[in-house]
C-alpha cells in the first residue's frame, strides 16, 4: 500500500513599512504592500489552486484527500484583503476530504524562546481554525517544520494532538526511509510523519528546472515513482508551500495541469490512495523511534535553523524581542501585545539572513528588502519604538501583575536565556 | 604568445598618492608585474632641476633609493617620468593658479639667492590644455625609444598622449576611464575636457570602465558603442601591518567616530554628510564626525558645519596620506561615502580592509561589487542618518557588516583586474587593423 499524504503550507508574512529611527508612531506594517501581495498571490495561486483541488475532490468523490496549514497571520490578511479566498477554503472544508493542521498562530519561532508564548499561540490558532472551519486540528506542524525531541514532548503533553510533522532529513534517518510512520523519542502516543523531501522537492523546486534530467515532469512519471514505493513504505508525505502552485512555479510551467492529472494517474494503481495526516496516523503503526536531539527544519540544504538564526543580527533581534515578553504582557494593552506577536513572524528574521546573500538566490526572491542589513535596521527601529510604548505603560500597571496565571503549568519554562537558540 | 609589452600612461605612485587614480595605477601595475606583463610606466612629475630634459629616465633602482621599497618587487616594470606639472583631480583654474604661483616662487627664490633664474620650467604651459598636448608630444618622443605592443592610457589628461603614441606606433589603444567629466562636474561639464575624453574613447580600440555605472555613462553620454566598453573593477591591497593602536594618540575611545574620507568636492557629497550628521546628533550625542581630505569645497564645508550648529562635532583633518590614513581608519567606527557620482570608489574597500563598516551611495560603482555594505541614495540624508544611528546603536549590525565586509573585500584582488586587462589587450591585438598595415 502506498498512500500519498499531501500537506500544503499557506502563509503570507506581515511586511514592515520603512521605519527609521526618526519615526515615532505605532504604524509598523505596510498595509498597502501586504494587501497588494496578498491579492496578487490570491489571484495567481490561492484562488486557482483552491478551485482546482475542489474540482478534483468532487470528481474523485472522496478518494482525493489533502491537508492544509493556514497561519493566523495569513487568515487575518485574507479576511481583510481577499475574503473570497476564505470562502473557497470553507468550501474545501465542507467536502470532508480536507484536514486543517495546527501551528503557531503567528508562524513564529516561539518554541525556541518562550514555551509560554508558544502554547498560547498554538491554542489561539486551534481556536481560530475551529471557528472558521468547524474542525479541531489533531496534527501539529511547527514553523518551517522546526523540530526536536523536546518539541515532541511538549506537544504530547499538550494533550490535543495525535501526530507531529517534520522534515525527513537524511542525516537524521540514515538508512531508514521517510515513507513510514515513526514515533518521536520519549513519546508514548504521539506519532511522527516525515516529509519525503526528494519527491516533495521534485514538485516544489525542480518541476520547472529544464536542466533537471527528469524535466519535464509528467503526472504519469510521478505516479510511477509513487507506485515504486509499494513494498518499501506505507506513505509518501508530500509537504510543500502552497505557493508552489502558480507563484513559485508559474502557471505556464504546467504545474496546474500536472496536479489536475496526478490523482487519476496515482489511482490507476489499485494499491495507491490519498490520505490526510490524521488518516495516515489511524491507518499505520509506528515502526521505529526517531531520536532527534538537535533542531532540524525543512530549510535550505542544511536543514537547520541557520536561515533564521545564523548571524549575530538575527540572534540579537530575536533575543531582544523575547526579552520584552514580560514587559509587553504587563501592559495588558491588546494593540501592544498584538504588535509584539506580529513581530514574531519568522520571516522578519529570514530577511536578515546573510547566508546566501552574496549569491542572490532563492532567499532574495521572497525578500522585500534589498539587503539583510536594511531588514535588521528596520526591525530594530520598530522594536525600539514598541519598547518605548510599553515602558510608558509599565509605570502605570506596576501594581497588578497578571503573570502568575501564565506560569503555573509545569512545561511553561523560560528558554530565552543565553545566546544559543537551541534549548536542547 | 609572448608576454605583452604595455606602454602605460599613468599617474602618481606611492608615496605621492592623492587619490583613487594613483592607487588604481599602482595596484594594477603591481599585479601586472606579478603576471609577468612587461610595463613601461610613464607618469608626469615636476622635476625641480635646472638640467631636466623633456624625458627623464628613471630605473627602478634609482627610484628605489629615493622613495619606496615597494618598487623592489616590480621586475617587469620600467618607469619613465615626463617632467610636467599635470596632476590628477586638477581643474583648469586650479592648474593656472598653481603654475602662476610656482613661477612667482621661482622668481622670488632665485632673486634671493642671487643666481640667474634659469627658465627650464618655462616648458610648462600656462594653461592646462596646452600642457596636456605638450605632454602628449613628449610621450610620443619617449615612445620612439620604447618597445611595446599596446598603449594603455588612464583618464583624460593622458588620452591625447595615448592617441598620439598609438597613431605613430600603429599599436592599439586602450583607454581606462576612472572618472568622467559628468562625475566631476555634474551637468556643468567643461566642453574642452569632454571633447578630449570623447576623442580618446572614440579613438580607442577598447575602453575600460571601472564599473557598469561608468560604462553606462560612457555609452549614453559619450555615444560609444557598448561592444568596445568593458568593465574591469578595481581591487584592493591587503594591508600587512596591523599593529597600530590608539595608545599614545591622546584619543580616548568613549566617543564614536564617523568618517568621511576623500576629496572635499561637489562629486563627493560633503554637504549630505553634514546634513546627515546634524540629524544623527538629534539622536546620539557622543559621536564626532571627521572629514579627512581637502578640496575646493573645504572652506564652504567648514562654514556649513558652523551654519548647521554642529561645528564642535565636526573635525577637519586636511589631506591625509600613508600612515595617517591607517590611523584614521583605526579610529573610525563607520565610514560614510555619500558621493553624488562615484565611478568606482576604492576608499570603502580600504575602510573594510581596516575593519571599518561602510555606508556607500547607490550612485557609485563600488556598490556593484559590495554586498556587505549599507547603501543609500546620496540625497536621502534622512536615510543616511538612520543608517549611521543604526550602526552606532546596534553592535551586532556593526559586527556583521565588519566580518562579512572584510571577508568580501578579500575577493577583490588586483590580480583579477590585471588578468581582465590582459584579456582585453589580447582581444584588441587580434582585432587591430592598423597594426597589420
Amino acid at each position: 500500500m502506498a498512500s500519498i499524504c499531501f500537506y500544503f503550507q499557506v502563509h503570507q508574512p506581515l511586511r514592515l513599512r520603512h521605519y527609521t529611527v526618526f519615526d515615532n508612531n505605532d504604524q509598523y506594517f505596510d498595509d498597502y504592500k501586504n494587501a497588494a501581495i496578498c491579492r496578487k498571490v490570491a489571484n495567481k495561486c490561492y484562488l486557482p489552486a483552491n478551485r482546482l483541488l475542489l474540482d478534483i475532490i468532487r470528481r474523485f468523490e472522496g478518494r482525493f484527500r489533502i491537508a492544509y496549514s493556514l497561519t493566523g497571520v495569513l487568515l487575518e490578511q485574507l479576511l481583510s484583503f481577499s475574503p473570497e479566498v476564505l470562502s473557497t477554503f470553507d468550501a474545501l472544508a465542507e467536502t470532508g476530504c480536507v484536514e486543517f493542521l495546527a501551528e503557531t498562530y503567528y508562524h513564529s519561532l516561539s518554541f525556541l524562546y518562550s514555551r509560554n508564548e508558544f502554547v498560547d499561540q498554538v491554542n489561539k490558532h486551534t481556536e481560530t481554525i475551529e471557528n472558521l472551519f468547524g474542525q479541531k486540528p489533531r496534527i501539529f506542524r511547527n514553523t518551517e517544520l522546526i523540530y526536536n525531541n523536546d518539541l515532541a514532548a511538549l506537544v504530547e503533553s499538550m494533550g490535543n494532538f495525535d501526530a507531529i510533522l517534520t522534515e525527513g532529513a537524511s542525516h537524521i534517518l540514515g538508512s531508514r526511509s521517510p515513507n513510514f510512520v515513526y514515533r518521536p523519542h520519549g513519546c508514548s502516543k504521539l506519532k511522527l510523519l516525515l516529509k519525503n523531501y526528494s519527491l516533495s522537492d521534485d514538485i516544489a523546486f525542480r518541476f520547472s528546472n529544464r536542466n533537471w534530467s527528469e524535466w519535464p515532469l509528467t503526472s504519469e512519471k510521478f505516479a510511477q515513482w509513487i507506485s515504486d514505493v509499494n513494498g518499501n513504505g506505507n506513505v509518501v508525505n508530500l509537504f510543500m508551500d502552497y505557493e508552489t502552485f502558480g507563484e513559485h512555479q508559474w502557471e505556464d510551467t504546467g504545474i496546474f495541469n500536472f496536479m489536475r492529472h496526478l490523482p487519476e494517474q496515482v489511482l490507476k494503481h489499485p494499491d495507491n490512495n490519498f490520505k490526510t495526516p490524521s488518516e495516515v496516523v489511524q491507518t499505520y503503526d509506528s515502526i521505529d523511534t526517531v531520536d532527534i536531539p538537535h533542531l532540524i527544519s525543512w530549510a535550505d540544504t542544511e536543514r537547520d535553523l541557520s536561515a533564521w538564526l545564523g548571524n549575530a543580527m538575527q540572534s540579537n533581534a530575536i533575543h531582544e524581542l523575547y526579552r520584552l515578553e514580560k514587559k509587553i504582557k504587563k501592559t495588558s494593552d491588546e494593540k501592544i501585545v498584538s504588535d509584539w506577536r506580529k513581530l514574531q513572524v519568522s520571516d522578519h528574521f529570514y530577511y536578515m539572513c546573510t547566508k546566501y546573500f552574496a549569491d542572490g538566490d532563492v532567499h532574495k526572491y521572497f525578500n522585500p528588502y534589498n539587503s539583510p542589513y536594511d531588514s535588521y535596521i528596520n526591525f530594530m527601529n520598530v522594536l525600539n519604538n514598541l519598547q518605548s510604548r510599553c515602558s510608558g505603560q509599565a509605570l502605570l500597571d506596576v501594581n497588578h501583575i497578571p503573570e502568575k496565571a501564565l506560569q503555573d503549568k509545569n512545561y511553561l519554562t523560560e528558554t530565552a536565556s543565553g545566546g544559543a537558540p537551541c534549548p536542547s | 604568445m609572448d608576454q605583452i609589452k604595455v606602454f602605460m600612461l599613468g599617474w602618481e605612485f606611492p608615496p605621492f598618492i592623492s587619490g583613487g587614480l594613483g592607487t588604481a595605477c599602482y595596484g594594477l601595475t603591481k599585479a601586472m608585474d606579478q603576471l609577468g606583463i612587461h610595463v613601461t610606466f610613464v607618469l608626469p612629475r615636476v622635476v625641480d632641476s635646472q638640467y631636466i630634459t623633456h624625458v627623464n629616465l628613471l630605473t627602478p633602482g634609482s627610484r628605489l633609493s629615493k622613495s619606496s621599497s615597494k618598487f623592489v618587487e616590480m621586475k617587469n616594470v620600467e618607469f619613465r617620468t615626463i617632467s610636467s606639472p599635470l596632476q590628477p583631480y586638477t581643474t583648469p583654474d586650479v592648474y593656472q593658479q598653481r603654475i602662476e604661483e610656482s613661477l612667482r616662487q621661482k622668481q622670488q627664490s632665485t632673486s634671493v639667492s642671487g643666481t640667474k633664474w634659469c627658465p627650464a620650467s618655462i616648458d610648462y604651459s600656462k594653461d592646462m590644455y596646452t600642457e596636456v598636448h605638450r605632454y602628449a608630444a613628449a610621450a610620443v618622443e619617449l615612445a620612439e625609444y620604447t618597445e611595446f605592443d599596446i598603449v594603455h592610457a588612464h583618464d583624460w589628461m593622458t588620452y591625447p598622449a595615448g592617441i598620439g603614441v598609438a597613431a605613430i606606433s600603429k599599436k592599439p589603444l586602450v583607454v581606462h576611464v576612472h572618472s568622467t567629466e559628468f562625475d566631476r562636474s555634474g551637468e556643468h561639464v567643461n566642453q574642452m575636457i569632454y571633447d578630449i575624453e570623447r576623442e580618446g574613447m572614440e579613438w580607442a580600440d577598447k575602453v575600460i570602465a571601472v564599473s557598469h555605472f561608468t560604462r553606462n555613462i560612457i555609452i549614453s553620454r559619450y555615444g560609444i558603442s557598448g561592444d568596445k566598453v568593458e568593465v574591469v573593477y578595481n581591487g584592493v591591497e591587503r594591508n600587512g601591518s596591523d599593529n597600530w593602536t590608539l595608545a599614545g594618540t591622546g584619543i580616548e575611545k568613549d566617543e564614536k567616530i564617523v568618517l568621511f574620507l576623500g576629496r572635499i568636492t561637489m562629486q563627493k557629497g560633503p554637504e549630505y554628510f553634514l546634513q546627515a550628521a546634524r540629524k544623527v546628533l538629534e539622536k546620539i550625542e557622543n559621536v564626532k564626525f571627521v572629514m579627512a581630505g581637502s578640496g575646493d569645497l573645504m572652506h564652504r564645508t567648514i562654514e556649513m558645519a558652523a551654519e548647521l550648529g554642529i561645528g564642535q562635532k565636526v573635525l577637519f583633518t586636511g589631506f591625509l596620506r600613508g600612515e595617517d590614513v591607517q590611523k584614521i581608519y583605526k579610529m573610525a567606527d563607520l565610514y560614510v561615502m555619500p558621493s553624488v557620482s562615484e565611478p568606482f570608489g576604492i576608499a570603502p574597500l580600504e575602510a573594510l580592509n581596516n575593519d571599518v563598516p561602510v555606508i556607500i551611495s547607490k550612485q557609485s560603482g563600488v556598490s556593484e561589487v559590495l554586498m556587505h555594505a549599507l547603501k543609500v541614495d546620496f540625497w536621502d540624508v534622512n536615510e543616511i542618518a538612520n543608517k549611521i544611528v543604526a550602526v552606532l546603536k546596534y553592535p551586532p549590525l556593526e559586527m556583521t557588516l565588519r566580518n562579512h565586509g572584510n571577508f568580501e573585500v578579500r575577493k577583490l584582488r588586483w590580480k583579477d583586474s590585471a588578468r581582465k586587462c590582459a584579456k582585453i589587450y589580447q582581444e584588441s591585438l587580434l582585432r587591430c587593423e592598423k597594426c597589420i598595415s
